[in-house]
């Protein structure tokens, strides 16, 4: 995925599943955890105090800043850009935080979410129950996942700042299937296989 | 006396938040690069190589290494022969305002109730300590939350013993899962009371990788806690790996004989942290 331990000649990602939203049934069901995975296309990046507002929106019966079917949610609060540049750096929080919200979001439509961490077991179930996918990108990578973001537009919430709801392109951005929609867990299965105690 | 101005101060300061963001110290470098040479798990290795490049791109200058660019904590240690033209607080947070403004960091502190952010990553947090001589030495780190929110104290029974502590922290590590990003550095701080030993633990996380505690028994218990640490399995990002933890640092201060704080700091793989003498 990156130059560091590829041989020369060899071509990038060539054992990245490649997919672009929205995401249909068929592509979540064809997704395993530990599934390298090219996403190009739109995003969407939003954090906790975005969550919180959703949230309440569903709860309200309102209709949400964006059309959330088949969408991807990206856990991201983004460094300011530079003149000249789309976004600065931009790599994943932490997950578990906006567990408690994502039940309801996934119920309403969204497919996958991109994060960091381990996640609790209802989000586990909700991600079988409504076909969806839990995708992890390298925490801490901001400055190389920020190289394959091409245009950034908030669409919601400007007050938050790095809070704000952001439509993403992307292109090539390297994700793994963390948990699958058949309840496979990336974290359990290559803890598993390490663990000494 | 020696007379300084706050100004060189906060000059400083604000360097080191802008150098912190872009440029990984040496000893995180070096340790990160060794981790991927000793890593054994594919997966473990290839979030490696992907931390490896992304902090060869953040030297570049352009891009932070991390979106999360901390709040920064400030370990000041001043001469008692030095005698200031002004307020330090004050020239420190100048610093970081200035720091993350011209070094485009996202300001990250907020009201703990509303949330109203301060817009200018200020207050930070700040430790200061009067010591011999007539100079300033300035420690800064700019502190994710991911890592921090799962840091740890515990106040145990003085009969507790080693293993116990030991326990604490690898269940500490446990818990904090790939969520930290790991590889990680584990600060332990023992003794004290209950503020001094989280302090103790920050302090911990501060010390260059590769450099053993100065009194060997401790030394010894690292070396010990850090191979417990990576039987975990946890590995890079919480994949499964043989690299959990770059290294654990313990300190150390006596404490109350009814009492034992233990507190565990735990730092991502973005260990960022720089220090000046002036």
């Amino acid at each position: 995925m990156v130059d560091y331990p590829r041989k020369k000649g060899q071509p990038r990602g060539m054992d990245f599943k490649r997919i672009t939203p929205p995401l249909t049934e068929e592509i979540v069901e064809g997704l395993r955890a530990g599934d390298k995975v090219f996403i190009s296309g739109t995003i969407y990046a939003a954090r906790d105090q975005a969550h919180k507002r959703m949230f309440e929106l569903i709860q309200k019966g309102e209709p949400l800043p964006f059309d959330i079917g088949g969408q991807i949610i990206y856990y991201v609060g983004p460094t300011p850009p530079r003149e000249g540049m789309v976004i600065g750096s931009a790599g994943p929080t932490t997950s578990s935080r906006m567990d408690e919200f994502t039940p309801a979001l996934l119920k309403a439509g969204l497919k996958a979410t991109i994060g960091k961490g381990a996640r609790s077991s209802e989000v586990k179930e909700a991600l079988k129950r409504f076909k969806a996918v839990y995708f992890v990108s390298v925490g801490g990578a901001g400055a190389l996942l920020s190289q394959r973001i091409k245009k950034a537009e908030v669409v919601a919430y400007p007050e938050l700042g790095t809070e704000a709801i952001r439509r993403l392109e992307v292109e090539d951005f390297p994700v793994i299937v963390a948990y699958d929609m058949y309840g496979g867990d990336l974290f359990k299965e290559g803890v598993e296989k390490y663990r000494k105690v | 006396m020696r007379e300084l101005s706050v100004d060189r101060i906060r000059e400083e300061v604000k360097r080191l938040c802008i150098e912190g963001a872009y440029i990984l110290e040496e000893d995180v470098q070096s340790a990160l690069k060794s981790a991927f040479e000793r890593e054994v798990s594919p997966m473990g290795r290839e979030v490696l190589t992907q931390i490896i490049k992304n902090y060869e791109i953040a030297l570049e200058g352009v891009l932070p290494m991390c979106q999360d660019t901390g709040i920064a904590v400030v370990f000041v240690e001043i001469g008692r022969d030095v005698r200031l033209d002004g307020s330090l607080e004050d020239a420190i947070n100048q610093g970081v305002r200035e720091g993350y403004e011209e070094g485009y960091l996202r300001k990250s502190v907020c009201h703990p109730i509303t949330r109203q952010n301060t817009g200018d990553n200020t207050p930070a947090i700040i430790h200061t300590r009067i010591t011999e001589g007539d100079r300033v030495k300035i420690k800064v780190a700019l502190k994710g939350a991911g890592s921090e929110n799962k840091s740890r104290l515990k106040m145990f029974n003085p009969t507790a013993g080693v293993d116990a502590i030991k326990e604490f922290v690898v269940d500490t590590v446990r818990e904090a899962g790939g969520s930290v990003c790991p590889p990680i550095v584990v600060g332990v701080g023992i003794g004290g009371d209950f503020e001094k030993s989280a302090i103790l633990s920050k302090e911990a996380i501060l010390r260059p990788i590769g450099t053993p505690h100065p009194d060997e028994d401790i030394a010894k218990l690292e070396e010990e806690f850090l191979e417990e640490v990576n039987k975990l399995g946890i590995g890079p990002m919480g994949f499964g790996g043989t690299v959990t933890a770059l290294a654990v640092h313990i300190e150390v201060y006596p404490c109350h004989i009814a009492s034992l704080p233990v507190a565990v700091n735990i730092q991502c793989h973005a260990d960022r942290h720089k220090e000046v003498v002036i």
